[in-house]
């Protein structure tokens, strides 16, 4: 067997910098990416619910036409597709100080309005979850819609929302390999990058493995933490701050705690 | 009793309304001065349960009118005598007036009693959180419930979630209190509890309308009792009239059913 044990343990322990690059552009991507798809979820979630078909039509077509694509041709037709068309190219901006390459912007929103497809369908069965009482509660103590939402539909939507958007993340984090298609040097096209220089293919396309292995595991501990907290139970909501959405409790979370 | 006056606070005037073909209510009128307890009795599907969720506008109604405390409930009147809905934020002001309490309590589960009785007067009427939080507490005193501030619903009996239930209703200050079957869904030695509150409520001269099973609350509490029959105001007269001398046949078959 054409294996090299040191390669193995050099490139695992002691990443170069190109890998390092890699995994924090990985991370990066996925959490601004499923930020964008949270925020378009929610958007197209509220819409979906509305009678009117001017709203909830234009988000049937959206999750329609992202859930029957193959998101790498969804990547490649919002950064090389459009481009070559003449319609639009994505630019380097510079954004406090740093370049931020068109590729990169182009894969956060390719991957984040894909994940947004997702997230308004979990949403939706999210707020769908909520009782009905509960918004004939809300109404005859004289919320306008969006107080209800904002106070009493989506904090309770948000324990059945926890779980599956666990998982969405746990995609996600998989799913930015595919940006390497467009040039963005995440972890997978670092790894081909160091092969092509080393031929060490084995070696390095199992180190990259047991990266992911290590970011989808680390994820499922605060996963775990998250849904205790959060999730749907039979036990009393934890008390006062931890059971509010934007409450004391996910500002907490937000800042890494 | 005492506080009753002639000021008209609900005027219910020939409410029609249908699910589909199925015609619920057709065309009943009801009038409800201050201070006065009006108990609503029928068999189920008499439509005494969708008559007052109408009055709060949580039915869609296809014909009538509401009026509270004078002004007109949600709907605005077209030149040819059609109804228009009137807007959310509109209808939702509208609602502040009136207090309601349902048969499932709906208490919002992930607040405490407390953070449920301040929340509307906090966020609908812009009360500071201090005062809510001094009228929140007065509220669950006068219920029974001060040392359950702190408590989640779950962690109540039907009972008592059903009168914090009745002073969330109460912290928004309202004209008039509807209640569909308060007692409905709740263990039967909890049921006394609940009816004390409300006979307090209206010995305090609190506006009611009252939608329940309990005869002998109607007897004792009521000012007027109203029955309804497949969607038609049958009879109304003080307690011991209806409960006495029904003049209606089906009053009459009803009340020797459930006595």
């Amino acid at each position: 067997m054409n294996f090299n044990w040191d390669v193995f343990w050099q490139y695992l322990l002691q990443p170069s910098g190109v890998y390092l690059t890699g995994l924090w552009l990985t991370c990066l991507i996925s959490v601004l990416a499923m930020v964008l798809g949270c925020v378009l979820g929610l958007a197209a979630a509220l819409m979906r619910l509305s009678r009117n078909p001017l709203l909830n039509l234009p988000v049937r077509f959206y999750v329609w036409l992202m859930r029957g694509t193959p998101l790498l041709v969804q990547i490649v037709f919002l950064y090389t597709a459009l481009a070559a068309g003449g319609i639009f190219r994505f630019e380097d901006v510079e954004l406090f100080g740093l370049v931020v390459p068109g590729n990169i912007q182009a894969a956060i929103i390719a991957l984040g309005l894909n994940e947004g497809a997702y997230m308004a369908e979990i949403i939706r069965a999210g707020i769908g979850a909520v009782d009905k009482g509960q918004y004939e509660a809300g109404r005859s103590l004289g919320m306008t819609f969006a107080k209800l939402m904002r106070r009493i539909v989506l904090p309770q939507a948000f324990r059945v929302i926890v779980p599956p958007l666990g998982n969405e993340f746990n995609v996600m984090l998989k799913n930015t390999t595919l940006v390497s298609v467009i040039g963005v040097q995440e972890l997978l096209l670092s790894t081909q990058m160091v092969t092509s220089a080393t031929f060490r293919v084995f070696e390095l396309y199992l180190v990259v493995a047991i990266y992911f292995l290590l970011l989808t595991t680390l994820w499922g501990f605060f996963q775990r933490w998250l849904e205790a907290r959060f999730g749907q139970s039979d036990r009393p909501a934890p008390p006062a701050a931890g059971s509010r959405m934007f409450g004391r409790g996910t500002l907490k979370l937000l800042r890494g705690r | 009793m005492a506080h009753k006056s002639e000021e008209l606070i609900i005027e219910a005037l020939d409410i029609h309304k249908s699910f589909g073909d199925l015609e619920i209510l057709k065309g009943i009128s009801l009038q409800v001065r201050r201070g006065e307890v009006v108990v609503l009795i029928g068999a189920s599907g008499s439509g005494k349960t969708t008559f007052i969720r109408c009055i709060n506008l949580l039915e869609d109604i296809q014909g009538g009118r509401i009026r509270v405390n004078g002004r007109s409930m949600g709907y605005r009147e077209r030149a040819d005598g059609s109804l228009v809905r009137d807007s959310e934020r509109n209808i939702a002001r509208q609602r502040r007036d009136i207090g309601m309490v349902f048969q499932r309590f709906n208490l919002f589960p992930h607040m405490t009693a407390l953070e449920n009785i301040i929340e509307a007067p906090i966020q609908v009427l812009g009360v500071p959180r201090a005062e809510a939080l001094e009228q929140a507490r007065a509220l669950l005193a006068r219920v029974g419930l001060a040392d359950k501030a702190m408590h989640y619903p779950s962690m109540l009996s039907g009972g008592q979630q059903q009168r914090v239930a009745i002073a969330r209703a109460l912290a928004m200050k309202p004209q008039a209190m509807l209640f569909d079957e308060p007692t409905s869904a709740l263990d039967p030695e909890t049921v006394g509890e609940v009816l004390q509150v409300m006979k307090q409520l209206a010995d305090d001269g609190m506006t009611m309308v009252v939608v329940t099973h309990e005869m002998g609350f109607a007897r004792e509490v009521a000012d007027r009792v109203v029955v309804l029959d497949q969607g038609e105001l049958i009879e109304q007269g003080p307690p011991e009239q209806i409960f006495s001398r029904p003049t209606h046949p089906r009053t009459r078959a009803f009340l020797s059913r459930v006595l």
